[in-house]
């Protein structure tokens, strides 16, 4: 079989819709190890993939005013058990463009595997960026991740980024994201992730309100369990009038596991508000009764209740 | 055992201890059948508890006593083992699940994830299933949305017993009827209903009535008569937090 057509079926493992790779309206770009090994393009995006010694190099434009009507589909992957994979992108959506993305990232056999994302996204004005990940690793936990990203937001936009990670072992997991945002934008990033075994999880999303009257919000779930450790920082600063920034952290604990929230929280414009709320702890005691007392086992009930946070 | 075959519910001396302090005490209760048989009692007297000791959540499980449930001693099974025999509860303060469904939430009480008892039991508390079934069961509903939720789940489930602790509470007075009307369906579909209130006008439609006074029944019988002695004793009555209140509050008065 091809490596083709392994990286698609591990893209369908993670939930993928293969189907989008052989349609026509739809741009994606396959990347295994180093080689791009498929693209297509639609009107109005550049992407342009540049193969490295360790990776792939991507410049990815939306031209003014134009909206990418369909997700543009992005598959990273390293299919042997072990091996180096370094993804560097720098994207730009200009003034009144919008696009839309959905990245999917399987390491489905790892055991020493190393991925590295850095990112550095350039919003403009009026304009529209969503970045959604998920990830495949597979069961052996033999994979660390390092997805870095500094993100730049003009006036009047949107940026949206959805991270996941629920099949599969985490590995080692350091994701740093940072952004600034310009007047009326606004920032939505979310992080739902379930570690189990060693995995080691660290989140640090980071934003700057630094126009007027722009607006954050930080979420993250995180489920642990078994031996599984993480640490979540979400930092938000509220720099200029009317800004309005929220962090909100759930970690979940089971069995050995630790976790740790560190919601930071700057205001340096008295017309400026951030607020924040971190929950860490085992799973609501009365959430459990509650399904147990519709005949659930207290095990499913607390999945039910876990996969629930995580959807 | 030698059960009366009509009886459901029988609660025999039960005493629950929380944080050292009494809340039930030698309490004894027997429900029958088809029946609505209301618990009626002020705020504090102990009516919450019950219904958690008597589905038995982890933390209410009585330290003396003994209930049995469709003739079966329940006494020492967990929650979900009840629930499976037939035995559930709304609670007053319907639980929030963030990212599960409405569908998600009815669907567990349900064998076999049937979608039109889903739906039923959602028209069954007059909402439309089009509009909630894929809403989340969170803070994005209201207090009233979530108590109708609740019944639904209930409902769907087709429990042999159902406690209702405070159905009433937290609903407007134009809702209010339309829940009584609920209750009153449930008996009818055949499932048994245990009313908890603290009002007497909502305990009005049950078939009978006890009256829970600092975690023990005072009186039980017909439903008029105890509401009326609830409605001239109870209520002008001093507040008795739990059994054995009035002795800390002659020590006080001694002070």
């Amino acid at each position: 079989m091809s490596d083709y057509q392994l990286m698609v079926n591990a893209y369908a493992q993670a939930g993928g819709t293969p189907e989008v790779f052989k349609e026509s309206k739809i741009a994606h770009l396959v990347v295994h190890k180093n080689k791009v090994i498929g693209s297509h393009l639609v009107k109005g995006l550049i992407l342009e993939p540049k193969e490295t010694e360790s990776g792939v190099d991507i410049e990815l434009k939306i031209m003014k005013g134009v909206k990418i009507e369909y997700p543009v589909h992005l598959c990273f992957g390293v299919l042997p058990k072990e091996g180096l994979q370094e993804i560097n992108i720098r994207a730009r959506v200009e003034d009144a463009a919008g696009v839309k993305l959905l990245a999917h990232c399987v390491f489905p056999n790892a055991v020493k595997v190393v991925h590295k994302m850095m990112a550095e996204i350039e919003i403009g004005d009026s304009a529209y960026y969503e970045y959604n990940e998920v990830h495949f690793h597979g069961e052996t936990g033999g994979v660390e991740v390092i997805p870095k990203a500094r993100i730049k937001i003009g006036k009047n936009s949107r940026l949206v980024t959805n991270f996941s990670l629920l099949k599969g072992r985490v590995g080692i997991f350091n994701l740093d994201y940072e952004s600034e945002i310009l007047d009326n934008s606004i920032l939505e990033m979310t992080a739902k992730i379930y570690g189990y075994g060693h995995d080691q999880i660290r989140i640090r999303e980071a934003g700057r309100l630094l126009g007027k009257a722009s607006h954050g919000l930080i979420k993250s779930r995180i489920a642990v369990k078994d031996n599984a450790q993480s640490e979540i920082i979400n930092e938000l600063s509220a720099c200029a009038p009317e800004t309005r920034g929220h962090v909100d952290c759930v970690e979940i604990i089971q069995g050995n596991a630790q976790a740790r929230a560190v919601p930071i929280v700057n205001v340096t414009n008295e017309l400026g508000k951030v607020t924040h709320e971190a929950a860490i702890g085992r799973v609501d005691k009365k959430q459990i009764q509650v399904l147990m007392a519709r005949g659930l086992e207290e095990e499913k009930a607390i999945d039910l209740i876990v996969s629930g946070m995580l959807r | 055992m030698d059960q009366d075959k009509t009886e459901i519910l029988k609660v025999e001396k039960l005493s629950l201890n929380l944080d050292g302090r009494p809340i039930l005490k030698d309490l004894s209760l027997s429900v029958q059948t088809a029946e609505i048989h209301s618990i009626l009692g002020p705020n504090a007297s102990g009516k919450s508890s019950l219904a958690y000791a008597l589905i038995g959540c982890c933390d209410y499980f009585a330290q003396r006593g003994k209930i049995y449930f469709m003739g079966n001693d329940v006494t020492h099974l967990p929650v979900d083992k009840r629930a499976k025999m037939g035995l559930t509860l709304a609670w007053q303060e319907p639980a929030r699940f963030e990212g599960l469904t409405v569908k998600d939430y009815l669907s567990v009480g349900i064998k076999g994830k049937n979608d039109d008892l889903i739906k039923e039991a959602l028209e069954f508390v007059l909402l439309k299933p089009e509009e909630y079934l894929n809403r989340e069961v969170d803070k994005t509903l209201s207090g009233g949305e979530r108590k109708r939720i609740e019944l639904a789940s209930v409902f769907a489930m087709r429990p042999k017993l159902a406690i209702l602790d405070e159905p009433d509470s937290g609903i407007d007075i134009l809702a209010l009827d339309h829940i009584i009307n609920l209750i009153k369906e449930l008996k009818k579909k055949g499932t048994t209903v245990l009313l908890i209130t603290h009002r007497e006008e909502v305990s009005s439609i049950s078939d009978k009535t006890s009256l829970l006074c600092t975690g023990t029944i005072v009186k039980e019988g017909d439903t008029e008569e105890v509401g009326t002695y609830f409605k001239e004793k109870c209520i002008p009555c001093p507040t008795r937090i739990y059994p054995g209140a009035e002795n800390n509050e002659a020590e006080r008065k001694s002070e």
